[in-house]
């Protein structure tokens, strides 16, 4: 069985926002919305300071905190890794919102656009009046990772049917694939790489590895 | 740890305040609190001989109000059945579910002011309660709310509120009532309250938290120890020594054992709910070849 992963080289990000824009595009999030996000960090003190880059979102984690509070049943984990969550279910309580420790979920209540009350063409084409009220997150762009299922093609692999975020970083630090898969470049990756997740010491077991040193 | 701070605007890996919940949400943990508690302490009272009907009405008042604030909170109210579809483990369809019987046997313990309805209401107003202490805990986000000594804390005050509104209760049924023996119940109970607040302080501090949620906690320490519950404790030992004025000496003693606990929930769901944060593990190897410290800014306390 797959189970789909992320791996992010934090000693390739550059903080471009590329992956950012591409996921607003992909997804149409409202104004001040960010399913995708790249964090621009100063740490240390001078003169020994470091600036790095930190993508995040959702990290699908295998033991989700957000679908065990969900009451509803809108939040679900799959087989394969994603965690999902049913628009016409979610009744918006927020409950999954408070057990994220990864600030990834988002409640919009009221409509917003861009410029004003009313939306422009290409807002008013893509608005989704089922995301008003309800919880939403990253989802993989979980529509075309279904969709290799009938192409035969091969998320992480294909750009098709991988994430939108992965197929616009431009230094080629965020990598998607399947860890069951040997011969996956996730899993390649991981084996030649030291890396961490984020947060592990809350047994959230999160699906998204982040590479800091070679082995 | 050395300092880090992040310059997107709007957007920091430094702890921030929870923006979901409001005061709706705050509401129904305060008042259902609150309920569930003074259903738990009408037992005892009826089986002391007090007219606990007042108790009772209010209790359930309570309860609904909380229940009905969510209510406004949620982006979807009219799906809010949907609150049931998820008992194997989600804390608020359990506190939802618990709420039928508790509305159900509360009336009828009204009604027929039987100790079996009292029992099974005072059993479902620890259900709630405990659902509700439960629904915070499980959020792992907010540090502060998932420590395990939250816990006893939203348990103690849930009680000491229920006690303070018992003895507000009291002055509204005919005489006579168990002055006394409600004066303990609020002195013991405010004591449990202090114990378990500063206990989770300490523990709060020790494990590490948030700052903001250590500051904005530390910041009622002194009136939930020193005024709400010594106030509390003084005014209920007048009523219980049968100063003249000891109904209303109870009465202050419960208005302060209620109000207390009021303001340490709104402190905790409104003030001190900073999130998680997010954190570098290890700082990436680039440019000098080596690794920097992991990076966790806006946390305090660890020891």
């Amino acid at each position: 069985m797959s189970r789909y992963v992320m791996v992010i080289d934090l000693r390739r990000c550059v903080g471009c926002q590329t992956c950012t824009a591409a996921c607003k595009n992909a997804n149409a999030t409202p104004p001040g919305v960010q399913w995708r996000r790249v964090l621009d960090v100063e740490s240390g003190e001078f003169p020994d300071v470091r600036r790095s880059f930190l993508p995040v979102a959702c990290m699908h984690c295998e033991q989700p905190p957000c679908e065990e509070v969900c009451p509803t049943t809108a939040t679900k984990k799959r087989a394969d890794g994603l965690v999902t969550i049913d628009y016409d279910l979610c009744i918006g309580c927020a409950n999954c919102v408070m057990a994220c420790p990864y600030d990834a979920r988002s409640i919009v209540h009221e409509p917003q656009f861009a410029y004003g009350d009313q939306p422009i063409a290409s807002e008013a084409v893509r608005f989704d009046p089922e995301r008003i009220g309800v919880s939403m997150k990253c989802t993989f762009c979980v529509d075309r990772i279904d969709r290799a299922a009938e192409t035969g093609q091969v998320p992480g692999v294909d750009w098709e049917v991988t994430p939108a975020c992965v197929n616009s970083c431009i230094s080629g630090a965020m990598i998607f694939g399947d860890i069951e898969d040997p011969e996956s470049n996730v899993r390649k990756l991981l084996a030649e790489t030291q890396h961490f997740r984020m947060h592990e010491e809350l047994g959230t077991g999160p699906s998204v590895y982040y590479i800091w040193d070679q082995a | 740890m050395k300092s880090a701070r992040q310059k997107t605007a709007g957007k920091s890996i430094t702890p921030r305040q929870q923006q979901n919940w409001d005061w709706r949400a705050a509401s129904n943990f305060i008042c259902g609190g609150s309920g569930s508690g003074l259903l738990i302490l009408s037992l005892f009272a009826a089986a002391a001989g007090a007219d606990v009907r007042p108790a009772i009405v209010l209790a359930l008042v309570l309860v609904a109000t909380g229940l009905t604030c969510v209510w406004f909170e949620i982006g979807r109210p009219w799906r809010a059945l949907n609150v049931y579809r998820h008992i194997q483990t989600s804390w608020m369809t359990r506190e939802a579910v618990v709420a039928l019987p508790l509305f159900l046997c509360g009336a009828l313990a009204f009604y027929t002011q039987h100790i079996v309805w009292q029992a099974a209401s005072a059993v479902c107003g620890a259900a709630f309660l405990y659902s509700q202490a439960r629904i915070l805990v499980n959020n792992k986000g907010i540090p502060a709310w998932r420590h395990p000594r939250c816990l006893l804390l939203m348990a103690s005050t849930g009680l000491a509120e229920g006690a303070g509104f018992l003895a507000l209760a009291a002055t509204l049924a005919p005489p006579p009532q168990p002055v006394a023996t409600l004066a303990a119940a609020v002195i013991a109970l405010s004591v449990l309250r202090i114990v378990a607040w500063r206990a989770y302080l300490a523990a709060l501090r020790h494990d590490g938290a948030p700052s903001g949620s250590l500051k904005a906690l530390a910041g009622i320490d002194a009136r939930i120890v020193f005024g709400s519950g010594a106030g509390a404790i003084v005014f209920a030992a007048a009523a219980a020594a049968n100063l003249p004025g000891a109904v209303l000496w109870l009465a202050a003693a419960g208005a302060l054992a209620a109000g207390g606990g009021w303001m340490l929930k709104y402190t905790l769901i409104l003030r001190a709910a900073f999130n998680q944060g997010l954190a570098i593990g290890h700082l990436p190897v680039r440019g000098r070849g080596v690794s920097g410290p992991p990076v966790k800014p806006g946390w305090g306390g660890l020891g």
